[in-house]
């Protein structure tokens, strides 16, 4: 659920808002917002699942020291969703174990 | 290879107060963040901090986080963001993460200013999406607007547990309780009475034995501890909850210092293992530290401690007169034995007197 109003912060400014694919599910987001923090305010709490038991995980350091949150996000695996902020088209998928994707050192 | 005069490694308000105290006298000073925002912690902190004028009381965090940024900006520093430091090798090279790229910086003084990592405690249950430490709840909550939950639990009653609470009732959330251990609230009496003015159940002697819930918290099991921390099951009670938030202390994180194989202590008073340090927070013959590293204190000493490495470096480095630097980090002290006074600062004091006895023990001096 997003925070609209807020006693000291006050309003929440004008923002863009862009989509993403969850799992194949579209959702809205805020450009530049965490993705974790687009997928709370979809009610998503699930962000994968662990490598031998299957077990659930999602968010739990926020900020990206304990690697709890980490998706598939545009084919990569092992990003942390707390700290990759949303751009416009974004394909995410819950990842399950090390994911299929490959890790970000294949890529750089 | 980047070539620096100090590399200050986390821009927390310990790292920025360093860059600021450094630049000021002219040492060329690079600061680097993992983040995205400098600021560390003070960036989710929407609350007016307590203590003097000189410590910037009745400033929100965030205000103080940017008041850093200008004051490090105006001094000539520069400050990477989204920036990590992965290790630090012999003669000074630092290897960072910029970009995506792996680079090389050799410095010929480091700040370690990494603050500190926050605890978890372990019962059936608390891996389950929805359970998250205070900070991650208090990050989304200030900087990314967003409730990590409905019906909120909070576990620890320091500080952190009590002023996040406060402010997730602030953002709209409903708070069903805080359950701590010990007998008495760990925070200050002002914090745990505006929960209370607010009909919070303050849990004191109590602990969360099992979070409920098949894919997700749904509830938790609590249960009275007694002063031994004994717990007593057959008086356990379900907690309504979809979230259950860890404020139960943190730990330095030392790894750098480590890394640089800096002797390390155990103090139980301020987090946990830390490096020792000389009475100019050197722990080896290049290598200083400052804030939560340190042992874990608050934003007031943390800027205090990064002032006090910045004069350090500058005074090594020939870029400020002995004497002046030497009169600067004497009313640092004074300032900083200001704030360790008091009920929790004296033991935090007296803590920091045997870590600088134990340096001076030290065989050798640095290496
Ligand atoms: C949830 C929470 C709430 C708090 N609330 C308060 C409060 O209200 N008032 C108060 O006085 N204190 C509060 N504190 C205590 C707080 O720890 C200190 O006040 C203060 O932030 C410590 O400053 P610091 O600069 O030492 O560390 P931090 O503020 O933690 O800053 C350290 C920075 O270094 C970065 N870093 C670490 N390692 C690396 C690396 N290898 N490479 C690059 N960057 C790195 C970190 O990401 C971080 O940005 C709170 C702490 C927490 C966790």
């Amino acid at each position: 659920m997003r925070i609209k109003h807020h006693p000291i912060l006050g309003e929440i400014t004008e923002k863009k808002i862009v989509v993403i694919y969850v799992d194949g599910k579209k959702i809205e987001a805020i450009e530049g917002e965490p993705i974790a923090a687009a997928l709370l305010a979809a009610g998503i709490r699930i962000f994968r699942k662990t490598i031998k038991t299957a077990e659930p995980r999602g968010l739990y350091c926020g900020i990206g020291q304990c690697n709890d949150c980490i998706m598939e996000v545009n084919g990569v695996s092992n990003v942390r969703t707390c700290v990759t902020l949303v751009e416009d088209g974004m394909v995410v998928k819950t990842q399950v174990g090390k994911g299929k994707g490959g890790d970000l050192d294949d890529k750089y | 290879m980047i070539n620096i005069e100090l590399l200050v490694i986390g821009g927390g308000p310990a790292g920025l107060s360093a860059g600021i105290a450094a630049g000021k006298c002219g040492v060329k000073t690079i600061v680097v963040d993992e983040n995205p925002l400098p600021g560390g912690q003070l960036f989710k902190q929407i609350h007016k901090f307590f203590g003097s004028k000189e410590h910037k009381a009745g400033t929100r965090g965030y205000k103080i986080g940017e008041q850093l940024l200008n004051e490090v900006d105006q001094d000539g520093v520069e400050v990477y963001l989204n920036t990590r430091v992965w290790g630090i090798f012999d003669n000074n090279i630092v290897g960072i993460l910029k970009d995506g790229k792996t680079q090389k910086v050799k410095a010929q003084k480091i700040i370690l200013a990494t603050g500190a990592s926050e605890n978890a405690i372990a019962f059936k249950g608390s891996t389950l999406p929805g359970i998250m430490t205070a900070g991650a709840a208090q990050t989304f909550i200030n900087v990314h607007r967003v409730l990590p939950g409905k019906k909120i639990l909070m576990i620890g009653t320091g500080n952190v547990g009590l002023i996040t609470s406060y402010q997730l009732m602030q953002a709209g959330a409903e708070v069903v309780g805080v359950v701590e251990a010990s007998q008495n609230v760990g925070g200050y009496d002002v914090h745990a009475n505006k929960l209370r003015r607010a009909g919070i159940p303050i849990y004191l002697g109590h602990t969360v034995i099992e979070a409920k819930g098949d894919i997700e918290v749904d509830g938790a099991i609590i249960a009275p501890v007694d002063e031994k921390f004994k717990v007593d099951k057959s008086k356990s009670f379900l907690i309504d909850c979809d979230t259950i938030c860890f404020a139960v202390g943190l730990t330095p994180r030392i790894e750098l210092a480590q890394m640089v194989n800096a002797p390390i202590i155990y103090m139980s008073t301020l987090g946990g293992y830390l490096p020792i340090h000389d009475n100019r927070l050197k722990i080896t013959e290049d290598i200083f530290i400052a804030g939560d590293i340190s042992g874990v204190e608050e934003a007031s000493t943390a800027m205090e401690e990064g002032s006090l490495a910045g004069v350090a470096v500058a005074m090594e480095l020939g870029k400020l007169d002995k004497n002046k630097g030497v009169k600067e980090i004497e009313e640092i002290y004074k300032r900083l034995a200001k704030l360790r006074s008091g009920q929790f600062g004296s033991k935090r004091a007296s803590a920091k007197e045997e870590i600088i006895k134990k340096q001076m023990e030290m065989k050798g001096g640095f290496k």
